[in-house]
Order: structure tokens, then sequence, then C-alpha cells
């Protein structure tokens, strides 16, 4: 029988280092703690909402290397060295600026009225970002592959989906020489 | 006045933090506070004979353990009874923490504070509550038959019988032509907002005041009832509601046990401690809504007018009655729908059972009135073989019938008359935009390729703007921005943006001048909250008259400036001019300035209020008796009843004959809430309910196992729908103002679920040719029911 390292207890700490919108960041957290608190409690970026802690809602959707995962269902150890954007990296200036010039995801999101308590809100953006880096002209279809996997309760999506055409629009006028 | 902000889609004042992560919800607060967890009851009924904690006080980090016993003075006695009504003769509320017995899954029995959230979960895993069980009542048909009973000292499970009629029902029932009989009936659903509750609070030792944060739809609500409990100054406990990330009726039942037991362990260990429930905390123990079941009986004559109708209904009020029998009374008197009934006899009962409480939930008792006015409609006329729309138009009140009233008593003790509107305009709007005339060729066309379609209607009236009362305040700061408070909460409607617009027109600045605090007890002290579709009527008109008060003393102090007559001086963006001579005036910023007679300047601007500055009339005092110093004005709106909003839905759905399966095709919606103050905002709350009542319909039910278990508490087996699940509808307006309130406005937060189900019966009936008596329907009870050919009678 091999050898067993010294039993480690639910408390006991380990560092983990990510790079979140592109800010090199860490911290020492117990394995046990989920990505979603790693962000929002220990790094203090709270626009990742946690809706249901069960992997259902995607509110605490974040994107690890490029691609969405949920933060909920995510041990913050698991990430140690990757990249992750959250909805405080889509303006241009610091989230917490209120006069930060607000992206083009952002911004189509608030003309459509794509939001409405605006707690679900930084899931669709971050899908909405990631559909629109490797598609910028995507069909309804993809619109909705893309981001019917993610609740809300408020807009009926009606606004949404608009939302996400606009951006497309906005984005493709961004890229225009 | 300029109307230019009102009626405008104005972008969102809210947007910009939302859409950066800035938003404070409340568990992106207190990051340092001690968190809370609950050991709450695993069965629905049980007395509690016995709680071990001694395993709990091993874990490192834990602070402290509480239980009933541990609760001081009114903190032990039940929770307030927030609505009383005569007939609701047997109320029952909970403890904060259960005294001896639990009545449903859910209700909290043991608290735990610790360091963190992780810790405290650790801690109530070990806590042990032995229990005696006891029979669960569950579902209505349980609790008619009162073999067992859910309140011991409560007979027959009744908490209130209560008969409201209009002329003579049974009479005219007995003489009329042709009578059906009915048995309708909705399921348990709730809520959900994507948010749960939470509650933080911190006690400063200091200043000995409590400030509470909590996710609430009434924060002056939970201060009154705080302060008391804990027996504290009013002015001692500020409630400050955060974002809040949906609310749809549930967060306005308050105090919550969880927002007094918070605030209470904050003060007694003087650390900030933060409560955030998660989602089965949610689906157990924040309140339900939705479960009826109706008798009908209705008589009408040979070209389907309805000459009387008689409702009996028993609702299910759950294991308390906190929130009072507001649910069945609005479902009793929202009932009647925009038809003339001149004989209406409703009664319901009111019924425990061991499963969560029920309250207001987005609709609120409508959604059931609306499905059971509307299915009977549509059986009277499946009997004659007439038209539903021409059933239904028969039967309207007409344009020029209002004030029409309904001789009832509705949910805010206030007489039931519709102040204004205009349903057959409704009505030939909502056929237009679903194609209801060229529906029958549809059909056909459809029939010919072996596809099954079907065309539904529903109407509904909504009493919205309920009072008793708003409050705004008003205040123009010597920098020129304009201070906006008003008590009641927002939940993501965009009240800092429509009430932005409204005073922005009032007093003649740019909506971007105005900036909008809501639910904050510090900045309003004075509020009802938000529900009913009631906070673009209350608010609106009290800030509206609050900002004409600003705005008159405004022109009475730069009258004086000017040395103007205070008639010929108007007020446009933020510069008090004369009229016809834009160049002679000063910023409303100055006048801010003047409005406060100084002694010690503050900027070179505040020099023109200084004392030997200001020209001064020797025999008039610098503030006059009939004066205060600022440029601020608070006033209320209260309404004497509330004013009627209303609408009609229609639907085009597809059944799949081998799987049951609905597809809503068309879903148009005609809508009347007045004139709009931001077509942009009202469309979304369309949206919004429109998706929550095909939710309603087709998705969402609350499953309840016979012991009392609730077996769908999670977003993996309660179907909330995505995206692909919700149509896209169609929507006309119309506008009929209020002439009950200065902006003539109606509510209209609520509306677009009411119909859903309704409609979508009608619809779904209108395809297979059978019966739809109970809401909501998924595709093995449509496929089996289409088996068993349950035949339209």
């Amino acid at each position: 029988m091999r050898e067993t390292a010294p039993a480690r207890g639910p408390n006991d700490l380990h560092e983990v280092v990510v790079t979140v919108n592109g800010v090199a960041r860490s911290a020492r957290v117990p394995a046990r703690r989920l990505l979603s608190d790693l962000l929002r409690h220990d790094l203090r970026l709270t626009g990742t909402h946690v809706g249901c802690e069960h992997g259902v809602c995607g509110a605490c959707t974040v994107l690890l290397d490029g691609e969405p995962i949920r933060s909920c269902l995510t041990f913050a150890v698991m990430v140690d060295g990757a990249h992750i954007s959250t909805v405080e990296g889509l303006a241009e200036t610091d989230g917490a600026e209120p006069d930060g010039e607000l992206g083009p995801v952002q911004r189509a999101f608030r003309e459509c009225h794509g939001l409405q308590c605006g707690f679900c809100t930084p899931g669709f953006l971050l899908l909405t970002s990631e559909l629109l880096a490797r598609d910028p002209d995507p069909s309804d279809d993809e619109i909705a592959d893309a981001l019917g996997g993610n609740l809300c309760r408020c807009t009926g999506y009606v606004n949404i989906v608009r939302s996400v055409r606009r951006a497309a629009e906005l984005v493709a006028e961004e890229l225009r020489p | 006045m300029s109307t230019r902000w009102f009626g405008e889609r104005v972008e969102r004042r809210e947007d910009q933090r939302l859409l950066t992560g800035a938003g404070r919800f409340l568990d992106d607060v207190g990051h340092d506070a001690l968190a809370v967890a609950f050991v709450r009851s695993q069965h629905a009924h049980a007395r509690i004979t016995g709680i071990d904690v001694t395993d709990a006080l091993d874990v490192d980090g834990l602070v402290a353990v509480y239980t009933w016993d541990d609760l001081p003075g009114r903190l032990a006695e039940p929770l307030p009874l927030l609505i009383p009504h005569p007939d609701l003769t047997q109320p029952r509320t909970q403890y904060a923490l259960a005294r001896g017995e639990v009545n449903h899954v859910g209700e909290p029995v043991v608290m735990v504070v610790a360091v963190d959230r992780y810790v405290a979960e650790d801690a109530a895993d070990r806590i042990v509550v032995d229990y005696e069980r006891l029979p669960a009542v569950v579902g209505i048909g349980a609790a008619r038959s009162a073999e067992h009973l859910v309140h011991p000292d409560v007979p027959g499970n009744v908490a209130a019988v209560t008969t409201q009629e209009l002329g003579d029902a049974r009479a005219a029932i007995a003489a009329a032509p042709h009578v059906l009989e009915l048995d309708l009936a909705m399921e348990r659903s709730l809520s959900s907002p994507l948010e749960g509750r939470g509650v933080h609070a911190r006690w400063d030792a200091d200043d000995r005041r409590l400030r509470i944060r909590t996710s609430t739809q009434t924060s002056t609500g939970v201060r009154a009832a705080v302060a008391n409990i804990l027996g504290l100054p009013d002015v001692a406990v500020e409630v400050v509601t955060p974002d809040v990330g949906g609310g749809f009726g549930t967060k306005v039942v308050h105090p919550y046990p969880e927002e007094v037991l918070v605030p209470w362990a904050a003060r007694l260990l003087g650390r900030e401690v933060k409560w955030v429930e998660d989602r089965y905390e949610h689906f157990v123990s924040a309140t339900h809504e939705r479960g009826q079941e109706h008798h009908v009986r209705v008589g009408f004559d040979d070209d389907g007018t309805i000459l009387g109708l008689e409702v009996e209904f028993w609702h299910d009020n759950g294991a308390y009655t906190p929130y009072g029998i507001v649910l069945p009374i609005i479902t009793a008197t929202q009932l009647p729908g925009p038809y003339r009934h001149r004989h209406y006899r409703v009664t319901f009962t009111s019924l425990y059972t061991n499963t969560v409480t029920c309250t207001p939930y987005r609709g609120a008792g409508r959604p059931q009135g609306c499905f059971v006015m509307e299915r009977t409609v549509d059986r009277i006329a499946g009997k004659l073989g007439l038209d539903r729309a021409d059933v239904r138009a028969r039967n309207l009140i007409g344009p020029d019938e209002f004030p029409y009233d309904l001789q009832m008593t509705f949910q805010d003790g206030r007489p039931l008359i519709y102040d204004s509107g205009d349903y057959p305009a409704l009505l030939a709007q909502v056929k237009e935009l679903v194609g209801w005339d060229g529906f029958p060729a549809e059909r056909a066309a459809a029939a010919a390729e072996g596809r099954r379609l079907g065309i539904g209607l529903a109407c509904y009236v909504e009493g919205t703007g309920v009072g008793p009362y708003e409050g705004g305040h008003v205040h123009v700061e010597t920098n020129g921005r304009v201070m906006v408070a008003t008590g009641l909460t927002s939940q993501g409607q965009g009240h800092e943006t429509v009430l932005a617009q409204v005073v922005a027109d009032e007093l003649g600045v740019d909506v971007a001048d105005v900036y909008v605090t809501t639910g904050d007890t510090r900045r309003f002290p004075y509020a009802v909250g938000t529900y009913a579709s009631r906070a673009a009527v209350m608010s609106g008109n009290a800030v509206a008259l609050a900002a004409r008060a600003v705005r008159d003393k405004a022109i009475r102090i730069a009258a004086e400036a000017l040395e103007a007559a205070p008639d010929d001086l108007d007020i446009e963006g933020g510069f008090v001019h004369v009229r016809g001579t834009p160049s002679r005036g000063i910023p409303l910023s100055q006048v801010a300035v003047l409005s406060n007679p100084l002694r010690y300047s503050f900027s070179k601007e505040a020099q023109a209020a200084t004392q030997f500055v200001t020209p001064a009339d020797p025999d008039v005092a610098p503030v006059p008796d009939d004066e205060e110093p600022g440029l601020e004005a608070r006033d209320y709106y209260s309404p004497v009843r509330s004013t009627f909003a209303s609408g009609m839905h229609a639907a085009v759905v597809e059944i799949d004959p081998d799987t049951g399966v609905v597809d809503v095709l068309r879903y148009a919606v005609v809508h009347d809430c007045g004139p709009l103050i931001n077509p942009m905002l009202v469309e979304g709350q369309i949206h919004g309910g429109v998706a929550q009542g095909v939710a309603g319909a087709l998705y969402e039910r609350l499953v309840y196992d016979a012991g009392g278990n609730l077996s769908n508490a999670s977003f993996m087996d309660f179907l909330m729908p995505y995206l692909s699940e919700v149509p896209t509808p169609t929507i006309g307006h119309i506008e009929t103002p209020s002439p009950l309130n200065p902006l003539g406005i109606k509510g209209a937060g609520e509306a677009g679920v009411i119909p859903g189900s309704a409609c979508l019966a009608a619809a779904i009936e209108d395809a297979t040719g059978v019966r739809v008596d109970r809401m909501p329907i998924s595709p093995p009870e449509l496929w089996a029911m289409t088996r068993e050919r349950v035949a339209v009678t």
C-alpha cells in the first residue's frame, strides 16, 4: 500500500493564483471554496452573481481561458494558473467607476433594455461576448444555442435576444476601419 | 407643463452599475460579516422533542447557536399578522424559530452563526433535532376533509370564510335559460426571483443604531416590525434596500424570521451578521402562491349574456396567514373581469395545510380569477355554438359606463369601482393582432397538413395603484443636482428612470440631472412598499406633487431675485427665466443657494446668500413664517381607491399529437395602463409577465408528496423556462387615462402574467377538443387527456 500524505482538513489553505481580467490575483483558500466565492468574497469582484449554486441558472457564468463555465460548480483550486474573465472586465475602465465607458455588449443591453433587476445580466453579458468573439454575426438559432442555458426571471428573454443582435452590430461598427 | 420626458423611451439610469458589475446586491456587502445558516424542519408536521447541539460545538469557527428558548421578549412571540381582516377568524403566524412544533418542511428551527457560511453549514449539519411526526395535511382535498388538523385549535383547518354578493346570483341563475357548472383548479407555484432573500445587519454601538440591509419589497415595513420586536426606537433602526434581484411578490412579506433574527444577533454579538438564502431554502421557506380549486355555476341566455354567476372556491394558504386573506379577496373581486355582472356571488374558504405559506406572487390571485372567468365564458360560447370573442363582446362593460361600480369591497378595503377603460377597443385590437377572424382558414390549412392548431383569448381587469399612500421628496442642491427620494423599493422595474422622467418634466430640468433613491428609510421614512402594480402610480404621483411644490418655490425665490412677477417665469433646462426672454434668468442651482439664507458662505456662489450681501427687507425675517430654508419639498399621494388597468391576450398554439408538447406560435397582448411614462419599460414588464404567464401555464408547478415534502425544490426539477420556451409577444397599447391621479396613469407591473393560463388553456382546448380545467398542463398530461378524449361539453 502506497504511503499516504498526512491527512488534510477541509480548512487547510491552498494558494491559488489566477489572472482575472488581465490582472494577476492570488488568495489562500480551502479546497472546498467555490470559484464564485473566490471571485466574490476573496477578490471582492461581486459582479459575478450566484443564483442557484447547482449549475442551472448560469448567473455565475465567467469565462475560463475564454470558455464559459459555471463558477458555482468549479472549485477555486481547480483554476490555479488560469485566465478568468468577469463582468468587471467588460467596460473600458474599472467597473466600479460609474462613468466608465461601456463596451459594445454592455451598450447594446442598455439600448435594448436587455436587463431589469440585473442579477442574471453578468452571465448573459459574458455568454454574448464569448459568442460574438467566435461568431460576429450569429443567427437567431445560434443566439438561442449560446444563451439558452441561462435563466432570466424578469425580461422574458425578448430584449436579451434583441440586445445580442444589437451587440453584433456595435462590435462590427467598432471593427470597421 | 412640458412633457419632454414623459412618454419617451429613456434608457435606464440603473443600467450603468448593473452592466459593469458595480451593482450592490445583498451578498455584495458585508464580506467580513459573520454568516448564518439555519437548521430547517425536514418534516411537514411534527413535534420537536429535543435539540442536541453538542456535536456542533466542536466546529472551529462556530460563534453562536440559537433556538426558540434563547429568544427574548417579543422575539419569542409569533411574528406579526400583517393584514388582519374581520373574516380571518383563525389567524396564525409562525415563531421566528419553531417553538415545539413545525408546520412545514423548511420552517427554521435552529440558527447557527459562524465565521463563514461553509463553517455555519458544517455546524448546522451536526445539530440533531428529534421529532415526533404528526400527520401532514397536504393539498386542498386533505385540508377540506379535515381528517387531520394543521393547527389543533383551528377546526376544519379553516382560517377564514368570506362571501360577497352583487344582486341575487342564485335567483338569477335559477331563472336563466341555460346553466353550466364547472370545476376549475390552479396549482401551486412561486415567484422565484433569481436572487433569493438575504439580510445583513450591523449594530453601531457608538451611535446605538441598527442598520439593516435586506432584499425586501418594503424597507419601511421591515423597519417598523424590527424596531417593534426588538424594542428599539424607530429612529435607531435604518433599513436600506440594496439592489434587489427580483421580487415578484414574495419579498413583500415581512419580517421574515431571518429579518428579525439577523439584526437581533448582530446587536447581541456586536458583529456584522449576514444570511443569504440558498436556492433550496428559497423553495422551502420563501412564500408560494396560486393553489386554488373553484366551483362555478353560471346562468346565461341564448346569446351568451351572463345573467348570474356563483363561484365558490378553496384557497390553500399554507401553514400560516401572515398576509391575511388578501389573495383570495383579490381572486374574488377581480374574477368579474371586464364583464357586466348584475348578479355575482362569491364565497371562499381559506385553508391551512402543512406546506409553505402562500402570499402574493405577481398577479396575486388574479391569474386564478381570470382562469375561472375566462374558462366560464369559453364554455358558454361552446354550449351555444357561438364565437368566443362574440360572447365576450356581448358581455363587455361599455366605454360610456365608467365609473363602473361593482358594489364590492376590494383588497384595499375600498369600494371596487372601475375608473376608466375601453374594453371593446381592446378586444378589437387583440383580435386584429392575433388574426382571430382569419384563424378558421389557417386552422383548416394546417389540418390539411396534419397539424393541429388552436386559438385562445383571455381578458382581465387589474386593480393597480393600491393605497394607502406613498411620498416623495425632491431637493434641488446648490450644484443643480435634483435629488429625489421615495420610500418604496425597486426590484428591477426601473423606478430610478421613470421617477426621474416625471420629476424632470415637472421641474423643467434634464433627466440626467435627476437622481432617484428608493427604499432607504434614511432618505424617506414613510412608505408602504412595492406590490400590486403600484409604484409608478403611487410614487410617480407623489414625486410629481413634490416637484410641483419645488417648482413653485423656485419661481417665488427667482421672482424676487429677478424682480419679476412669478406668473411671468418659466423653468426650462434647469434655468428659471422670464417667459419670452430666455436670457433674463438664473439657474436653479443659484435659486437653491438663495433659498437657504446663510451666515457662512461655503463657495463663491454661496456668498450671494450671506447676510451682508442679500438685499433684506428689515421687517421680514430671513426665513418668513410660511417658508422653510432649502429648495426642497415633500408631498404625498393618497388615492381614494385603486385605478383599474385592463388588457387582453390571445395565442395560437400547435399541439404535437405524439408528445403533447404545446408550441406557442403567436402571442398577442393588448394593454391599457393609461399614459405610458416609458414605453420601453412597460413593454419590458409585459415581456417578463408573459414569460411568467406561459411558465405558469405550461411548465412551473410545485409538487408536494403526500408526506409534505417538496419533490422539486431545485432548478433541476422546477421548470423555469429558458429562452427556448418563451414566445415573443406582439404588443399593442391603448391609453385611457385614470381620472383618479394627477398623471392619469395606471400600474403595469403584474398585468402580463394574469391571463397566461386562461389564454393558453383556451388555445389548447381549441386545438385538441379536450377539456382543460386545471393548470398548469404538462405534455404527458395533455397527451393522456387526448387519449382519454375528455371531450368539451
